[in-house]
């Protein structure tokens, strides 16, 4: 399997990546390798009837009393924002640049 | 000093209750070769004020480095990324708070590939950690910060997490041991999340009944993560000094092919430790092993894709600017996020977007199934799967760096009991060619104990001596 510039493209931007033209390049070699030997999974034919596994324990709901307990300070909470403004978490517009 | 060194943590713990050693001079002797480390293993050292223990508590203020990508309040936690550089979090994990809780003290952060990603440490913003046998090789990875300090004798202990290899192997490439519990056992609260299905924090240690303690106080159930299990009992201390009655399976699958000479030939003579010892040793199959890493290489960047989406740079951590929100976000992750971390991310974006979900996720969590399966048939027969850990010993730094299934190849071995979220251990086997081997015991989920009791009459009569990396 090979992936083509296009693809690559449009995976970033699903990954919210904004890829350098060098590593457009890179990934599509890279991926399309990685992809070639992930495949052969196919190798093991027909799973049908196999469950999928997505968690190896056997825990169901795990539930905890609805009770209200500390939690941070809204000062604490925005300690390590890069831009807090006005008790909050401040961005560009999202229409700013005319993009989106 | 050197006495002080000589000791394992348990030793210095017992020593430190009795009164025979003091604790601050234990502190200063870790934290003065810490800050001499010249392995890079370390990301931040504590200050030279020795924290306040309580010197009946378990762990008696023995310190304990702790991989970089534990939360810890009010110290850099930057999961050895620049999206993360400096940042310092509000709040600790819940398996530091278990090791501070039981009287242990925080010696430092240490060095980790980018978000765990890497079996090398040299995916690390802050650069790679070199390993104490030989300088110009890699500790293995993710976790070789912590591996490579304990190896090297600046901390006596270290956590680390393990997602499909990340503590067994560094700890067999440093020559020193290292347990990932069954999935569930350590809570994974305030562990930066890297695949959240597979997980696992861990120790890493100079011997089994160091394992066998700190893993004691790290586990427990913690309603902050609701994956998180209680175990059947206590983790006990080991005692055993043979195997008898032990049944060992040997997986064709997981030692033949790709494994160096050097490293199998180390394997084969531990089995036949084992067998003197009392075990019956026996060839075994696990017929889907083989696929493991390929599922692994679906599941875990598919996980990753998702649980890396929080780095936007809005509520934490590097921000880049851009003339609109959506620019801000992916000009912030171009540059905060490195080459390994990026390929993740694609690789599992593209396996859930539309239209290939069913044919790569949905298909490798099956083969995850038949895994678990495989492992389920073998306890029906034994009651350990013994491989060895990596099928290399310690490789040159740069010799994988730019081919990633090359890399991806050293957790070939590691990844299955990861996919089924079982126990395993790797202890050091000796060397090959100079450097350290690991031997790698796994049993069914919640067989800790008996896999500790086993790693330590094995590793008794191994006599494994890792005193050399230390003395430098």
């Amino acid at each position: 399997m090979s992936l083509s510039r296009d693809q690559v493209l449009h995976v970033a931007r699903l990954a919210r990546l904004e890829l350098t033209e060098d590593e457009v390049g890179r990934f599509s070699d890279e991926l399309s390798k990685v992809f070639d030997w992930v495949e052969t999974i196919e190798e093991l034919g027909d799973l049908e009837d196999v469950e999928p596994t997505s968690h190896v324990v056997a825990v169901e709901n795990a539930l905890r009393a609805d009770e209200p307990t500390p939690s941070l300070s809204q000062a604490e909470a925005l300690a390590a924002a890069p831009d807090p403004a006005q008790g909050g978490f401040r961005v560009p517009s999202p229409g700013a640049g005319g993009g989106a | 000093m050197s006495e002080l060194l000589e000791l394992t943590a348990a030793q210095a713990a017992d020593a430190i209750r009795r009164g025979e050693i003091e604790p601050d001079a234990l502190w200063s002797a870790y934290r003065e070769r810490a800050v001499a480390d010249e392995l890079n293993a370390y990301t931040w050292v504590a200050g030279a004020e020795p924290p306040e223990f309580d010197r009946s508590s378990p762990l008696a203020g023995v310190p304990v480095a702790v991989k970089d990508l534990f939360a810890t309040e009010g110290i850099p936690s930057q999961a050895g990324s620049k999206i993360l550089e400096r940042y310092r979090p509000p709040y600790s994990a819940t398996a530091v708070e278990r090791l501070t809780g039981a009287g242990a003290t925080l010696l430092g952060k240490t060095n980790q590939d980018e978000f765990a990603m890497g079996s090398s440490t040299e995916h690390s913003a802050y650069g790679p950690t070199l390993n104490p046998w030989d300088t110009g090789r890699v500790p293995g990875g993710s976790s070789g910060g912590s591996a490579a300090a304990v190896a090297a004798g600046t901390a006596p202990w270290s956590i680390g997490t393990d997602t499909g290899g990340s503590i067994r192997q560094p700890a067999a490439l440093c020559g020193i041991v290292g347990m990932k519990p069954t999935y569930g056992a350590v809570s994974r609260y305030g562990m930066i999340a890297f695949a959240s299905s597979l997980d696992q924090a861990g120790p890493f240690t100079r011997d089994v009944t160091d394992a066998a303690l700190l893993l004691g106080v790290m586990v427990g159930e913690d309603p902050r993560d609701s994956t998180s299990i209680r175990l059947p009992g206590p983790i006990a201390l080991p005692s055993a000094t043979d195997l008898d009655g032990i049944r060992i399976g040997v997986p064709e699958e997981l030692t033949g092919e790709g494994i160096e000479p050097g490293v199998l030939k180390a394997f084969e003579a531990t089995l036949d430790v084992a067998r003197e010892l009392g075990a019956t040793v026996e060839p075994t199959r696990l017929p889907h092993a083989p696929h493991a890493l390929a599922a692994y290489y679906i599941l875990a960047p598919a996980e990753a894709s998702s649980n890396l989406a929080r780095y936007d740079g809005v509520r934490y951590g590097l921000r880049e600017d851009g003339a609109d929100l959506l620019s801000m976000y992916t000009e912030t992750r171009e540059a905060g996020f490195g080459a390994e971390v990026k390929r993740r991310i694609m690789i599992g974006t593209y396996a859930l977007s539309s239209g290939y979900y069913d044919a790569y996720y949905g298909r490798a969590q099956k083969v995850r199934t038949r895994i678990s399966e495989d492992f389920r048939a073998a306890w029906e027969s034994f009651d350990f799967i013994a491989t060895p850990t990596s099928p290399t010993v310690a490789f040159e730094l740069g010799a994988k760096l730019e081919d990633p299934l090359a890399m991806y190849l050293n957790d070939f071995c590691a990844v299955p009991m990861s996919l089924a979220g079982i126990p395993a251990i790797s202890i050091p086997n000796g060397l090959a060619d100079g450097l350290p081997t690991g031997f790698q015991l796994s049993g069914p989920a919640f067989s800790e104990n008996r896999i500790l009791d086993a790693a330590h009459a094995l590793e008794k009569a191994i006599g494994f001596d890792g005193s050399k990396a230390r003395k430098a």
